[in-house]
């Protein structure tokens, strides 16, 4: 059975005496810290969260992320990650070799990126670097987005959400911290693979998700079977 | 306020023209996430108002010049159709619809937490559907419910509420005659939680007695608003866990 954890209104006080408030509140008075948002309260080893419903995505440095390229210049591409804020790359941050000038070719206008947020200054600004493990050119697939508070919900404990839905789909997905999720394979299994994403969106709020998320997948794998036979 | 009338307003019952008490508010029901497009947005009706209102961003300011490099800019917009009143509104903006613009961007920017956005504005777009007398607080409660849901963080909630002297006597949540015909009419917007206050405006006349008693029946009616207001924001959740659950 589904249960819900406690919803909270901005400004509503927060009991800080079942941990240290981190994310997500405000100082409301001396000893007093309130909610800024309007979502679930979150306690886990000693620090209480909020986390919204919604909300934009603001980059944090070491954030993975997947962006869409809106823009070429001479020697940066203008990404666009799902933030209030555009973020840029620079040609030394890739693995190729690119000429000033001539990187149209390297990425174009709407491909999409798997990259690593770099810097981010106090006005916002950042840039993103594709030089490291496992950073590169989304090529193929589809993506779908959801909100960037519901991310650590897709992923689940150590990877078991994401994991689950992998196998169960046989598709590669690849998580940005940003809310946009790229999912290549069987076009069949990406529709699933997606049908389970929004499930989890939906439902994010509530608790035992990962056990009913498991019958969902099974129930369609079962089903596909029937249909075959 | 303006035109004197013979007309009752208030019975010998004390009851007024709809059949209120003076301390009555008009029905009030609100609903969110009506919008798929926007980020976040709210229905409110409220007596005779209907309002619908989208909320976009944060984003980047556009035009450059009108971005603040260490908070964002709230840019509300009051809109009235052209079929919201009884004689067709002539469209587009006026005098009226951008003072009361002005007025709930500033409301609202004293409780969004603006300076986590430097460079962006949040677009608050409020069209008025059909109007009865204070749109700009409904609209402004509307606002600030549509900003909650689209995750935006904030201090408090805004609540709005109007009272009003009609006959010589002070009630709360004036009417559409009652604002025609009254003598004072008094919105104002409040921090649900502190009680500050973030907009007031007065058009009539109120004496520092009459304006004390119309802020205490206000600040009264805000509890009342303001639990409408969590109610429209948090029974969706609660309502698709009952749903779940029964399963």
């Amino acid at each position: 059975m589904a249960e819900i954890k406690q919803i909270v209104m901005p400004g509503d006080p927060i009991d800080s005496s079942l941990g240290k408030p981190r994310n997500g509140v405000y100082k409301c008075g001396d000893q007093q810290f309130c909610s800024e948002y309007f979502g679930i309260v979150q306690i886990s080893d000693q620090s209480i969260d909020i986390v919204p419903f919604a909300g934009p995505y603001f980059p944090r440095r070491g954030d993975k992320v997947i962006g869409k390229v809106i823009e070429v210049g001479p020697s940066m591409w203008t990404v666009d990650i799902n933030s209030p804020y555009y973020t840029l790359l620079h040609m030394n941050d890739t693995p190729w070799r690119a000429n000033a000038g001539n990187i149209k070719k390297l990425l174009g206008v709407g491909d999409y990126v798997y990259a690593k947020v770099m810097t981010v200054n106090e006005i916002k600004e950042s840039w993103i670097t594709l030089k490291d493990v496992g950073l590169r050119k989304l090529e193929g697939g589809h993506i779908t987005s959801i909100p960037a508070p519901k991310v650590p919900r897709i992923i689940g404990k150590g990877g078991s959400m994401v994991n689950m839905i992998k196998d169960a789909t046989s598709t590669r997905i690849v998580v940005g911290q940003n809310g946009l999720i790229w999912v290549d394979g069987e076009p069949e299994n990406v529709m699933t693979a997606i049908s389970a994403i929004k499930m989890v969106e939906r439902e994010a709020h509530t608790t035992g998700l990962t056990d009913r998320m498991q019958k969902y997948l099974e129930e369609i794998r079962s089903e596909k079977n029937g249909n075959s036979i | 306020m303006g035109t004197a009338s013979d007309i009752k307003l208030i019975d010998e019952n004390g009851l007024r023209i709809d059949g209120r008490s003076p301390t009555e508010l008009r029905p009030l029901k609100i609903e969110t996430d009506v919008l798929d497009r926007a980020d976040g947005s709210a229905y409110i009706e409220w007596g005779g108002n209907k309002i619908l209102v989208a909320v976009y961003g944060p984003r980047e300011a556009y035009p450059k010049h009108t971005q603040d490099i260490d908070k964002a800019v709230i840019k509300a917009r009051y809109n009235m159709s052209a079929f919201s009143v009884d004689e067709r509104k002539r469209p587009g903006p006026d005098r009226r619809s951008v003072e009361i613009s002005k007025v709930i961007s500033e409301a609202l920017q004293a409780a969004v937490m603006v300076e986590q956005f430097p460079r962006a504005q949040i677009d608050v777009f409020i069209e008025v559907l059909q109007a009865d007398a204070g749109t700009r607080i409904a609209g402004l409660t509307a606002s600030s419910v549509a900003l909650a849901s689209a995750g935006i963080p904030m201090r408090d909630l805004v609540v709005g509420c109007a009272a009003g002297k009609v006959d010589g006597k002070i009630v709360l949540d004036l009417g559409k005659e009652e604002d025609n015909f009254g003598q004072a009419d008094l919105p104002m917007g409040i921090l649900a939680r502190s009680g500050k206050i973030v907009l007031m405006q007065m058009d009539g006349d109120l004496t520092e007695d009459e304006f004390n008693q119309a802020t205490e029946l206000i600040m009264d009616a805000t509890r009342r608003i303001y639990e409408i207001q969590r109610e429209a924001l948090a029974g969706k959740y609660r309502a698709m866990a009952i749903e779940r659950g029964g399963e």
